[in-house]
């Protein structure tokens, strides 16, 4: 034992080595200057200010409701690309990958993490819009972030509307089917909508249930194949991509408006 | 005990319960500081879970809660009570240092500046702890609901948007599809934009409070928590086979007969109070109803700029006050036909079948 007294431990051996060096820049958070570092000098703990007021840190005021919001979408982008591995969006093939990836895929709660993760976040969006209601956060300089949210709100429902599909169950099919009659009574892009009546051509009518915007949505007359596909696309690829992008502008304005909302 | 069911069920229907949750929603806010005191808010969610515990011995109440896709929403029916009552308590404590003349709870910690790292860093890493918990644990017993595969001929009864589109689905009893379906919901998204640009108010911006913002508040809540949440909950929880209403514990029967008897206004008006038969043009048909929505949408507004909205009017100028009047006016619209609906039987204040515009 005595030998180690005047030696160092391997792992402060290995903080001094070329290989740690190349990854963390800055020493251990523990004084001011390396607290400042370890914010600054990595990309994902810099979507935070170094420093921010104690009112807005507190946990009581934000409910990290926003914060959870993206720890959620973080998680279904990850269960879902491994969900993706088993599932083919194809009206012979949804169902019966979706049976066995409950039936023989070991340990398989993948599935359940990303449906009970896709309620839950259509929860924490809706409590943290409320959040940012109750302590007045929509005010200047805020507006416009406030709107980017509520488009990235439609897009959270959005996101969990195409993925109900997918299951390729009675509950998915009729739950779209019901979701996407409205779009009949779209006024004038609906075939049902107010006003469609209206627009013909001597007696051809411009709207009609094969060119409607249900139609559009659905890619036919009925939720069928080739809805389940579309809706596989726009969950999968699009509406992510989008809420993405949306949630980078969201973060970057929270920074630019002042940090978290205080008393002026 | 199926005494207390059996009066529950009676007592339950669409305009009970709407018509309670409005009184409760405004005796609440309106006595709002002795509701939010924490002894008065733990009894009263004692008496909620007590209820709630009852309820679960019912053997159909306890099939529909525990449904799969419905336990989320009994988890939100909870973080939305914890939430709002958090964040009123915290408003209704702000209001009363102000009274006071004292900085509020967050003025007065806003001059410390924290490092993110880890007054902020630890916080999250918590949030993220706990929430990986509570997916994963509800992920392990309470198994994704997979049903027959889709079959585009047999149609389940009832069927039912997802949960959170119920809110709309409800609407669809009370307003054709192009309201409820379109309308309603572009309306909600545009609305939500607005109100930064409507809500000119300086106050109450950074902290909570509810003496300042006292109008806005109580009109955002009543949209949130009464058409939207609990409509939902409706929807959820008592809307069973052919949409028809049902007691909590109550069984679903598929073959409920709800007689339809509802007549639209034009009906009403020609062929009941003046017997007379229905005109054939559908202007003249329609008069009535239209002349009625011109005087809510069009005069009222211009009505009310010159008398309770005065000072408000001259604040906001033309562009933000027409806005604001409309979705107000929309917002109260809502709950106004519900009760037409349920007083008079009303089904459309104006009805052109000829091209799908009924509202
Ligand atoms: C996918 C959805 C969303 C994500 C991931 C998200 C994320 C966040 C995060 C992490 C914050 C930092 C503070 C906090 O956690 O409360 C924040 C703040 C904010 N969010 Fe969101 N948000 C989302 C949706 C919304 C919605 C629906 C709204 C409003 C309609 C909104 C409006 C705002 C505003 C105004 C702030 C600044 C609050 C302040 O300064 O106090 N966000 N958001």
């Amino acid at each position: 034992m005595a030998y180690q007294v005047d030696k160092k431990s391997w792992w402060e051996e290995f903080k001094q080595s070329q290989f740690w060096k190349s990854i963390f820049r800055h020493g251990a958070p523990t004084d001011k200057r390396n607290q400042s570092l370890v914010i600054l000098s990595n990309v994902f703990l810099h979507l935070h200010p170094v420093t921010a007021r104690k009112s807005g840190i507190r946990i009581s005021y934000t409910w990290c409701m926003g914060g959870l919001a993206f720890f959620i979408f973080l998680v279904e982008v990850i269960t879902g690309v491994l969900l993706m591995f088993y599932y083919r969006p194809t009206a012979e093939y949804a169902f019966n990958d979706i049976m066995a990836l409950r039936d023989h895929v070991p340990l398989g709660i993948m599935r359940e993490i990303h449906r009970w993760g896709a309620h839950a976040m259509v929860i924490t969006v809706w409590i943290h819009m409320f959040r940012v209601f109750m302590t007045g956060s929509y005010k200047p300089p805020r507006e416009f972030n406030w709107n980017v949210g509520v488009v990235l709100l439609v897009l959270t429902l959005l996101l969990s509307f195409t993925g109900y599909l997918l299951p390729w169950d009675q509950l998915a099919m009729w739950a779209i089917t019901v979701g996407s009659n409205m779009a009949r009574a779209t006024p004038f892009l609906g075939h049902e909508g107010p006003g469609a009546s209206l627009l013909k051509v001597g007696e051809v009518s411009l709207v009609h249930s094969g060119d409607d915007v249900r139609f559009a949505l659905l890619g036919g007359r009925f939720v069928g194949a080739p809805a389940l596909l579309r809706f596989y696309v726009l969950h999968c690829v699009f509406i992510p991509l989008a809420a993405a992008v949306l949630m980078a502008i969201h973060f970057w304005r929270i920074r630019k408006d002042g940090g978290i909302s205080s008393p002026v | 005990m199926d005494a207390f069911k059996q009066f529950v069920n009676n007592i339950s229907s669409p305009q009970v319960l709407v018509t309670l949750a409005i009184i409760f929603f405004f005796v609440y806010l309106k006595f709002v500081r002795f509701f939010t005191r924490t002894p008065v808010f733990l009894a009263m969610l004692g008496l909620f879970l007590a209820f709630c515990g009852v309820s679960l011995t019912d053997e159909h109440f306890r099939s529909v809660v525990t449904m799969p896709d419905n336990v989320p929403i009994v988890g939100m029916i909870f973080l939305i009570i914890f939430f709002t009552w958090l964040s009123l308590r915290k408003a209704v404590d702000n209001d009363i240092r102000m009274e006071r003349g004292e900085p509020t709870f967050e003025a007065s910690e806003s001059k410390d500046k924290l490092y993110t790292w880890p007054h902020l860093v630890y916080i999250e890493l918590l949030c993220m702890i706990i929430a990986t918990i509570v997916l994963v644990v509800w992920a392990i017993y309470l198994k994704a609901p997979l049903e027959a595969p889709a079959n585009p001929t047999v149609s389940p009864n009832p069927s039912k948007a997802p949960w959170y589109f119920l809110g709309l689905q409800e609407m669809l009893v009370y307003f054709d599809p192009w309201i409820a379906g379109v309308l309603l919901p572009s309306m909600i998204i545009i609305g939500l934009m607005a109100i930064p640009y409507i809500d000119r108010n300086p106050k109450g911006s950074g902290y909570f409070s509810f003496k300042e913002r006292k109008w806005i508040i109580t009109g955002f809540l009543f949209g949130f928590l009464i058409l939207w949440i609990f409509l939902i909950i409706l929807g959820t929880f008592l809307r069973g086979p052919n949409w028809n209403f049902f007691g909590p514990y109550e069984f679903w029967d598929v073959h409920k007969v709800v007689p339809l008897v509802n007549v639209n206004l034009s009906e009403l008006i020609w062929v009941k109070w003046l017997g007379a038969g229905l005109p054939k043009f559908f202007l003249q048909r329609e008069i009535f109803g239209l002349v009625m929505l011109a005087l809510y949408f069009g005069v009222m507004p211009l009505v009310l700029a010159k008398t309770v909205f005065r000072k408000l009017y001259m604040e906001m100028g033309m562009i933000r006050y027409s806005l604001f009047i409309i979705f107000l006016l929309v917002l109260i619209a809502l709950p106004v036909k519900m009760y037409l609906r349920w007083m008079f039987n009303l089904k459309y204040i104006v009805a052109v079948p000829e091209y799908f515009f009924n509202i």
